[in-house]
């Protein structure tokens, strides 16, 4: 574990004022929480300042804190480090109070005096019930039409028989439905931490998220194909073979006159459920290189039979 | 470890959580999911509270307006108008993921 430096973390002096702290706190406070927050490190920053904010918002601790800081600096080592945030995985329900957020670090120096208390501030109503896990789990969109499992590694906070703080690694395996779409929440009942005291135990949620697909694009159920077509398919009309993320693929008829940004609706070939999702097929037309003495001939025989100006409208 | 399959409920928009069951499942006082409703940030179907439905996600936005509340000393206002806000900002990004093949779209040109 490294020694922490909680001033670093909040960003102010060592002789920073309780008020100092407290401003200094909400901003990063609002900055990193996880519900709110964008960064992919959030939910461990947000850990890591509001752990940082109990010790020195309380002046008993940070005169403690800094007794002991006196001998050390930030990122020595101490003993091992934490690997808090390893994964997705995040402790919701409470995201920084109750003993199971904090840090190896923090535990070892505040850890024997919090246990038995009541504990920090805030989570009265629920105290006995087990907190809640989120997790995000990122499929492909193949996934979301055929349904697919994943492993999830989750974390949980347990009283050992001797009354210690221990973690205990599981993993689960969670069947991901078919017909989900981005954003989506799923609840495991009962999944979450074990309560404390014979209280519930939490739930664990997971998010639904979605990797890059190389070739389509998702909104909600829609799913977008940019399809390349040559001149003489977009202006003649042509039937064409598009694949489909289901897997087959399907004979699409292109009409005459078809221009890029036009949009072709497949119906239902989106992401299933009720109702699913489209598909929808963007032609782009593509020009064929000129690099060779005949191709150049037919751009010629272009320029010279049809009377085509696309700048028509620009009035110049 | 735990080689069980876990299927989990999937939570949709239909309305077909009471309040005493959604109550349930966020382990809070009936009181709590009222001023949510209250301040709009809930909107269950049916008029009269015995009558109220709600939607399985709204599992999250309760769960989530009790953090925001706590963590950030929010006041509901606040959390309504945060919930909109980043609902909204979710929104653009969508839609901003979509358009995006209209800035990379075109293919350089050949040499």
């Amino acid at each position: 574990m490294d020694f922490k430096d909680y001033y670093e973390i909040i960003g102010v002096e060592k002789d920073a004022t309780q008020d100092e702290i407290k401003r200094a706190y909400r901003k990063l406070a609002r900055k990193y929480h996880p519900d709110v927050s964008k960064e992919p490190d959030a939910e461990a920053r947000f850990k890591e300042v509001g752990e940082a904010h109990d010790v020195l918002s309380d002046t008993d601790k940070r005169a403690a804190y800094d007794k002991l800081a006196s001998g050390a600096r930030s990122g020595q080592p101490f003993s091992p480090p934490p690997d808090w945030d390893a994964g997705f995985e995040f402790q919701g329900g409470g995201f920084r109070s109750g003993e199971s957020g904090y840090s190896d670090f923090f535990e070892s120096i505040f850890g024997q005096r919090m246990r038995g208390s009541a504990g920090p501030r805030g989570r009265t109503e629920f105290r006995s019930r087990g907190e809640d896990h989120h997790a995000k789990v990122a499929i492909d969109l193949e996934d979301a039409y055929k349904g697919a499992t994943r492993s999830i590694s989750l974390r949980n906070p347990e009283i050992d028989a001797t009354g210690n703080l221990i973690y205990k690694d599981r993993t689960l395996k969670i069947k991901i439905p078919k017909g989900v779409k981005r954003g989506q929440k799923i609840r495991l009942a009962g999944q979450g931490s074990p309560g404390m005291g014979g209280g519930e135990s939490g739930d664990l949620f997971l998010e639904i998220a979605f990797h890059p697909h190389p070739r389509y694009r998702i909104d909600e159920r829609d799913v977008y194909l940019e399809l390349p077509v040559t001149p003489w398919e977009a202006a003649l009309g042509a039937t064409l073979k598009v694949p489909t993320p289901g897997g087959s693929s399907v004979d699409l008829k292109i009409p005459a006159e078809t221009a890029t940004g036009s949009k072709l609706r497949l119906k239902g070939l989106g992401i299933p459920g009720s109702p699913p999702g489209n598909l929808f097929i963007e032609p782009l037309v593509v020009l064929p290189p000129a690099n060779s003495e005949s191709a150049k001939e037919v751009y010629r025989k272009m320029e010279s039979e049809l009377a085509f100006n696309p700048r028509s409208k620009l009035g110049v | 470890m735990n080689e069980d399959l876990f299927a989990g409920d999937i939570l949709d928009e239909r309305d077909d959580l009471t309040l005493d069951e959604l109550c349930q499942v966020c382990a809070l006082e009936t009181t709590h999911i009222v001023e949510l409703v209250d301040e709009g940030i809930l909107q269950p179907s049916g008029r009269e509270r015995v009558s109220w439905r709600f939607s399985a996600v709204s599992v999250v936005t309760v769960k989530r307006s009790m953090r925001l509340r706590r963590d950030l000393g929010v006041n509901l206002p606040g959390v309504a108008l945060a919930l909109e806000l980043m609902d909204e900002i979710e929104r653009l990004q969508r839609r901003l993921d979509v358009s995006d093949r209209l800035t990379r779209g075109e293919s350089p040109p050949p040499d």
